[in-house]
């Protein structure tokens, strides 16, 4: 009998094995078939629902309460919605010291406001001491669809841009769970991502935030999707100090490495510098860079591939194996 | 660092080295000896760039995790399954190596037990410490680049007297492990790429035996992309030359003499002794264990543990064939097909620094259409 592995929600292949073997098939209607990170309901609504079970609770840069609310804020935004109602549900572990609790409801409250989403429902379970971790939060989002991602329109010579640095938010909580006993400045990036929606009046292509599976896995599935290849080019791609050097001393691989508040912004050929000119001039996007292009120069259609530091070139596989349970 | 990434002197490297391999008249083929090599020339994309130069590269049995014998592997899930009230410590790669009775990550711990994860000896120490009612083993896999710290670790338990701490050892050393693929004379090499870390620790000196008697030229490399072009480079000009010898590539981070403290501490705590690796087999003097002082450290003794008896792989598994270099991981029928990193048959499939995990992850290269 097969059990249940921590791989199958790593956002990797098993879970995409387990989505099209197993969700689509007992589902499948046109809205979900798109698979896409918020689906538009009729009526100009946008849905989407996540669940957090990060661990621990309280890293720097942010706690389960803030991700709860930007995860699905951004799941929103990289759709083509504005982001308006969000559902809270509350599993709570028998024994949860009420300090914690609040902790996380005024960080939840905080963070609501900050992007502008008022909590509208919500539910509170309490599971036998054991039964659960803590504190699990579910949080479903409703939004108004302002646009429609256009994977069709997607062109030769259009171009990939990153809003800011890979893999902050893995460090964070990596180094706050204490797993390596090393200690460094480095600060998760959970952050709403609104100052991305006005990219999608002016012609924005297709978004995506980059969470668990890394830039590696949502480029990936991208180009399985397009008539072209993507060539992404390694030394454009923005890091951090601190993941720079995780990266080498740990050999900790940022294309896996998941973010909170970064995504990836496919751009019109002739509107990339003007995207990245408007990507720059907010805080949350002043690292943003063009980091690849879609192209046909190398590479097979649907294929996704690395310009590496030393000029070599390979293929950008997506996530396989685990790095890390319980990061968001 | 920048510049040993540096395209521009990555190419000036690469045109020296295809200039010398013309030279040759033949296609040098170069074994990186170290996981680490492996890892840092296919996430660079350098291994199709050292072809268009005319230079083949074969991974070596540098994955201590791999060359580890099931028998070990499955001693420490027979132990945590069968004891209560006990931590065993380990490597995260450790925890996911298959053999005939699962895997750590798949074992059932005895009543109160636990695998636990950790990145150095000092941490499951330090559990040991902190709770004595509490049995603690660390199961440590290492080339002499880990070692020192285990035989620190060893030590200072011993000399604080912690007697809930014990060491499950696999412990190997590289020169011995060249000599033997070399004199079982199943591939033909023409020079070594040796591993910087390992050298840190033991220096040039024990390599040099094959250049002297066997007429192999090598050199020590860093991890750099630009570190291991010049140590191929390095590898070709003597070969051109006919003047084998152990040239140091890595002189930014080491000496030719090594680290003499860690060796000595190695020393005092381990004695060498006949052990068996996947793949080789029995290799003289290539494992380390206790020295008779350091024996109440041992976890086989004290747990009645029989790590040296069953070394058959899964079958079908030719991990031991791609340590030797024999094959490469394409050339294993369950390569990619039943063995995959999500559903791994082989312990190179497991480790980061294992050839087949590399080689699926890395390994598809593309080359620029003219």
């Amino acid at each position: 009998m097969t059990k249940v592995s921590l791989e199958l929600g790593s956002g990797g292949r098993l879970m995409r094995d387990f989505i099209a073997g197993k969700i689509l098939p007992s589902f499948g209607n046109p809205i979900l078939d798109e698979l896409s990170d918020a689906v538009h309901l009729p009526g100009g609504v946008a849905f989407t629902t996540d669940s957090y079970v990060v661990d621990p609770l309280f890293f720097p840069g942010g706690d389960i309460g803030r991700l709860a609310v930007n995860g699905t804020v951004n799941d929103l935004v990289v759709s083509g919605a504005e982001p308006r109602f969000l559902s809270l549900a509350l599993i709570l572990e028998e024994g949860l010291e009420t300090d914690v609790l609040d902790r996380v409801i005024r960080s939840v409250s905080a963070a609501a406001r900050a992007a502008n989403v008022r909590i509208v429902t919500g539910d509170t379970k309490v599971v036998r001491r054991g039964q659960g971790d803590k504190v699990y939060i579910n949080t479903a989002g409703v939004g108004r669809s302002v646009a429609r991602p256009r994977l069709g329109k997607i062109r030769r010579g259009d171009k990939v841009i990153l809003t800011g640095t890979l893999g902050d938010h893995s460090l964070a909580v990596m180094l706050a769970r204490g797993d390596f006993g090393l200690s460094s400045s480095v600060r998760s990036d959970c952050a709403p991502l609104l100052f991305l929606l006005p990219l999608w009046k002016k012609g924005a292509l297709w978004m995506r935030d980059v969470t668990r599976g890394g830039l590696a896995t949502v480029l990936f599935e991208l180009a399985e999707r397009l008539h072209y290849p993507i060539l992404v080019e390694e030394d454009k791609i923005p890091l951090s100090k601190p993941v720079r050097a995780a990266s080498e001393l740990l050999g900790i691989d940022p294309f896996y490495m998941a973010c909170e508040g970064k995504a990836v912004v496919i751009a019109p050929a002739a509107k990339a510098a003007e995207f990245l000119r408007l990507i720059r001039r907010h805080p949350l996007g002043r690292k943003a860079a063009v980091i690849g292009e879609v192209q046909d120069r190398v590479g097979r259609p649907g294929e996704l591939l690395l310009r590496t530091e030393a000029g070599g070139l390979r293929l950008l596989e997506p996530l396989t194996s685990e790095l890390l349970p319980r990061i968001c | 660092m920048k510049e040993l990434r540096n395209p521009v002197a990555i190419r000036k490297l690469l045109g020296d080295i295809e200039e010398k391999a013309r030279l040759l008249g033949r296609t040098p083929r170069l074994m990186e000896v170290c996981g680490t090599h492996t890892m840092s020339l296919f996430k660079h994309g350098l291994v199709p760039l050292l072809a268009d130069a005319g230079v083949e590269m074969v991974s070596g049995p540098g994955c201590p995790v791999c060359i580890t014998p099931d028998g070990i592997h499955e001693a420490a899930i027979g132990l945590v399954s069968e004891t209560e009230g006990l931590t065993l410590a380990t490597f995260g790669d450790m925890t996911r190596v298959p053999t005939r009775n699962g895997s750590l990550q798949t074992a059932v711990p005895g009543r109160g037990s636990r695998i636990r994860i950790v990145y150095s000896p000092e941490e499951a120490l330090e559990e040991a410490r902190r709770d004595p009612s509490r049995r603690v083993v660390f199961f440590g896999a290492g080339f002499e680049t880990t070692i020192p710290a285990i035989a620190f670790t060893a030590k200072r338990a011993a000399a604080e007297g912690i007697r809930n701490f014990s060491i499950l050892p696999a412990l190997w050393l590289v020169p011995p492990a060249l000599k033997a693929i070399l004199e079982a004379g199943e591939i033909a090499v023409t020079g070594f790429v040796y591993p910087g870390h390992v050298s840190a620790i033991i220096g040039a000196e024990p390599y040099e035996f094959i250049a002297r008697d066997y007429g192999i030229p090598g050199a020590i490399a860093g991890f750099e992309p630009g570190d291991i072009l010049l140590a191929v480079r390095s590898i070709l000009e003597q070969t051109v030359e006919g003047k084998p010898r152990v040239a140091l590539e890595y002189s930014r981070a080491i000496g030719r003499e090594g680290n003499p403290v860690a060796r000595a501490l190695m020393e005092e705590v381990l004695e060498p002794f006949d052990a068996v690796w996947r793949g080789l087999g029995t290799i003289p003097r290539s494992g380390l264990r206790f020295r008779k002082e350091f024996a109440g450290l041992d976890a086989a003794p004290t747990y009645g543990l029989k790590p040296g008896e069953a070394h058959r792989d899964l079958p079908g598994c030719r991990c031991g064939d791609v340590l030797r270099g024999v094959i490469r991981p394409e050339g294993c029928r369950l390569f990619g097909k039943e063995c995959r990193p999500d559903s791994p048959l082989g312990p190179c499939m497991v480790s980061y620094e294992g050839a087949c995990l590399i080689h699926f992850k890395y390994g598809r290269e593309r080359r620029a259409r003219p």
